[in-house]
C-alpha cells in the first residue's frame, strides 16, 4: 500500500517568495496531484471505516485546480486578511478538503489518519472550529451558498479584492435554500464570487433524475441572474479556463457547472450510488490504489 | 395605554446608535423592516443593510459569513420565523460555526394579537436556549431593550433578543444598567418570589401589590438572560423566600419555568408554581384577551402565588 506523504510533493513549484506573499500558482503537474489527493481520499476512508468517497472523488480536479492554481492562499497564515475563500458547501467531501490542506501542510499529512476518531480534527463533516484552512462548518446541506454571499458582502465593504468560491453538490440544488441564495447573489450582484456545482449526477438514494429532478440546472441558474458555464469537471484545461473567465464577468455571480463523475478514478466507485456514502474494504483499497498508482 | 413605550421602536433607534459608533454593524431583515424597525437602519447606512426578501434561512446563512468575516450582522424578522423557519441554519452556521451572529426577533408570544397562532411564537427560547454558546434575553421594557442591545452587540458570541410587538409599561428606571447573565430584583419580599421574564415583568409588579393587600411580601426579579441564568439570585431567592413562582409568555416546556426548576431541584428544592401557555397554540384576539385567556394577567400570578404559599411546609 502506498502511502502519499511530503516527500511526494518534491516538485512542487511554488516559489519561497510565492509563499511569503501567499499568491499560489504552483507548476506542479496538475495530474499527479489529483491522483495523490485520489489516494488520500481512498485511504483515510478506509482507515475510518465510514465516510463518502463517490462525492470527494467526483470534484478532485475542481479543488486541484482552485488550491494549485487560481487561488491566492496561505497556509502558513490560514486567516490571512486577503486569501481567496474557499467555502465547502457540500461538506460531506470533507476528505477531499482534508487531502488538499494537507498536502498544502496546513497540518500534517500523517493526521489524515485520524479522519472521524474521537477528538479528531478531521470531523466526519467539515467543521471551522476544527480544522485549520476550513472555512465553514458544513454538512447540513444548503448553507454553504448563503454563507458565501455573507463573506462576499464582508469583502465588498471592506474594499478587499479577495474572491470567494464555494463548491456546491448537485444533490444540494434540491435545497429551497439553495436558491434563496442564489436570487439573492444576483439581486447584490456579487461578481466576486464563483460557485462551483460538481454535477456527478448521482445523490445519497439514487440517481438525481430518479430521486428529484434538477435539470437543466444551466438554464435554472441561468434564469436566476448567474453567468454560467458548463465544463467536464474532469478536464482541468476546462476548469482552469473557466475560472479565470468568472474572475472577468462584471456584475452578476458566475456558476460553473462541473459535469464529473461520481466516484471518478475507481472503476468499481464509478457512477455507484452504494459508494456515496460507503468505505471500500481493505481488498477494495488494494485494488483502488493499484488503479491510482 | 399611556406611559407605554414600543421596544422594537427603542431596538431600532438603538442600532442607528450603534451604527454610528461602530462601522462593523451590519443589519439584515426579511422583508419585515417596517415592523422589526430596521428601517432606521436601512435609512442612516443603507450600504450596511442587507434586505434578503422572505427567506430566512438565506438571511442566518449570510449573516454567518458577514461575522466571520468581522462584521457584526444583526438579523432581525419575526421571532416565529427566527428561529422558527431557520432553526436548522441558526444550530449548524451559526452555533456549531461559534460565529458571534445576533438575532434579534420581534413579534413575540400571544400580545401579536390579531395575527393569530401562525404568528405568536411561543417555542423560541426552548429552541435558543438548547443551542450550546448561546446566549438568550428578553427585555421587558424600552429602558432594558437599549441596555440589551448595546450590550449584545460587544458580547462575543452568538446571541437571540426576543422582542413584543406590544408596547410596555418601564419597569426600569433612565439609568438603568443591565449586565448580561444578571437578574434585578425589581421588588424586595420575603414569603415569595415570582420570577418573570419580559411582558411579564411587569404583571409581575402588578400581582405584589394585590397580594401587599393581602399582606404577603412578594418579591419580584427581572431574569432578563435567560441563558447564562442567574443561578444564584434564583437560589437566594428560593433559600429566602421558600416558594417560587415563574411568569412568562412562552410554552411551558422549555422556558423560563422548566430552567429555573432544574435550578432549585439541583441548588435548593422548594415549592414552585408555574404561570405560563400549558401546550396549546395562540389564536386571534386583542393581546388583552389572550393574555387573559392564556392565564397570563396579574391575577394569574397572585392565584400561582398562593398555591405556592399553600404549599409551603
Amino acid at each position: 500500500m502506498t502511502t502519499p506523504s511530503n516527500a511526494n510533493k518534491s516538485s512542487s513549484g511554488t516559489s519561497a517568495d510565492n509563499v511569503k506573499a501567499g499568491v499560489f500558482s504552483s507548476n506542479e503537474d496538475l495530474t499527479a496531484v489529483a491522483k495523490r489527493l485520489r489516494r488520500h481520499i481512498v485511504t483515510m476512508i478506509a482507515g475510518a471505516g465510514s465516510g463518502h468517497p463517490g462525492g470527494s472523488l467526483s470534484a478532485v480536479e475542481i479543488a486541484t485546480a482552485l488550491f494549485w492554481k487560481i487561488m491566492r492562499h496561505k497556509p502558513s497564515d490560514p486567516h490571512w486578511r486577503d486569501r481567496d475563500r474557499f467555502i465547502l458547501s457540500k461538506g460531506h467531501a470533507a476528505p477531499l478538503l482534508y487531502a488538499v490542506l494537507a498536502e498544502w501542510d496546513y497540518f500534517p499529512l500523517s493526521e489524515l489518519a485520524s479522519l472521524r476518531q474521537l477528538d479528531s480534527r478531521l470531523q466526519g463533516h467539515a467543521d471551522r472550529t476544527a480544522t485549520p484552512g476550513v472555512e465553514m462548518s458544513s454538512g447540513s446541506l444548503g448553507q454553504g451558498l448563503s454563507f458565501a454571499i455573507g463573506v462576499a458582502l464582508a469583502g465588498r465593504l471592506n474594499a478587499q479584492r479577495y474572491r470567494v468560491y464555494t463548491l456546491l453538490s448537485d444533490g444540494e440544488c434540491d435545497e429551497g435554500q439553495t436558491w434563496e441564495a442564489a436570487m439573492a447573489a444576483a439581486q447584490f450582484k456579487l461578481d466576486n464570487l464563483t460557485a462551483i456545482v460538481d454535477n456527478n449526477g448521482i445523490q445519497l438514494s439514487g440517481f438525481n433524475r430518479d430521486i428529484m429532478n434538477i435539470d437543466p440546472l444551466n438554464k435554472k441558474w441561468a434564469a436566476f441572474g448567474w453567468h454560467v458555464t458548463d465544463v467536464d469537471g474532469h478536464d482541468l484545461n476546462q476548469l482552469l479556463d473557466a475560472l479565470d473567465r468568472a474572475k472577468e464577468v462584471k456584475g452578476q455571480p458566475a456558476v460553473i457547472i462541473a459535469h464529473t463523475v461520481k466516484g471518478k478514478g475507481v472503476s468499481f466507485m464509478e457512477n455507484n450510488v452504494d459508494f456515496h456514502g460507503k468505505a471500500p474494504s481493505a481488498e477494495q483499497l488494494e485494488i483502488a490504489l493499484k488503479e491510482l498508482a | 395605554m399611556a406611559g407605554e413605550v414600543s421596544l422594537r421602536d427603542t431596538y431600532g433607534k438603538t442600532l442607528v446608535e450603534l451604527g454610528k459608533k461602530n462601522r462593523d454593524i451590519v443589519v439584515l431583515d426579511a422583508d419585515l423592516s417596517p415592523s422589526t424597525m430596521t428601517k432606521y437602519f436601512a435609512a442612516e447606512f443603507p450600504d450596511r443593510f442587507f434586505e434578503v426578501g422572505i427567506a430566512e434561512q438565506n438571511m442566518i446563512g449570510i449573516a454567518s459569513g458577514l461575522a466571520a468575516s468581522g462584521k457584526i450582522p444583526f438579523a432581525s424578522t419575526f421571532a416565529v420565523f427566527a428561529p422558527g423557519r431557520c432553526f436548522d441554519q441558526i444550530r449548524v452556521s451559526v452555533a456549531q460555526a461559534r460565529l458571534n451572529v445576533k438575532i434579534v426577533s420581534t413579534h413575540a408570544g400571544v400580545t401579536v394579537g390579531e395575527d393569530g397562532a401562525s404568528h405568536q411564537a411561543l417555542e423560541d427560547l426552548a429552541l435558543t436556549c438548547s443551542l450550546p454558546g448561546f446566549t438568550v434575553i428578553v427585555p421587558a421594557d424600552a429602558i432594558e431593550t437599549a441596555r440589551v442591545i448595546e450590550a449584545v452587540a460587544g458580547h462575543i458570541g452568538p446571541c437571540y433578543v426576543r422582542l413584543p410587538r406590544a408596547k410596555l409599561p418601564n419597569v426600569n428606571k433612565t439609568g438603568y444598567r443591565f449586565e448580561i447573565g444578571r437578574a434585578v430584583t425589581l421588588r424586595p419580599g420575603k414569603d415569595v418570589s415570582v420570577i418573570a421574564i419580559g411582558v411579564m415583568v411587569s404583571k409581575a409588579l402588578e400581582a405584589a401589590d394585590i397580594l401587599a393587600e393581602e399582606g404577603i411580601d412578594c418579591r419580584v426579579l427581572n431574569i432578563s438572560t435567560l441563558k447564562p441564568i442567574d443561578e444564584a439570585a434564583i437560589v437566594e431567592a428560593a433559600g429566602e423566600t421558600g416558594a417560587i413562582v415563574t411568569a412568562e409568555e412562552h410554552q411551558e416546556h422549555g422556558g423560563l419555568g422548566s430552567t429555573v426548576a432544574r435550578v432549585i431541584a439541583k441548588h435548593h428544592p422548594v415549592p414552585m408554581e408555574f404561570v405560563a401557555i400549558k401546550d396549546v397554540f395562540g389564536m386571534s384576539g386583542t393581546p388583552e384577551e389572550l393574555l387573559e385567556n392564556y392565564g397570563l394577567t396579574a391575577p394569574d400570578i397572585v392565584k400561582a402565588v398562593r398555591e405556592a404559599i399553600r404549599r409551603k411546609r
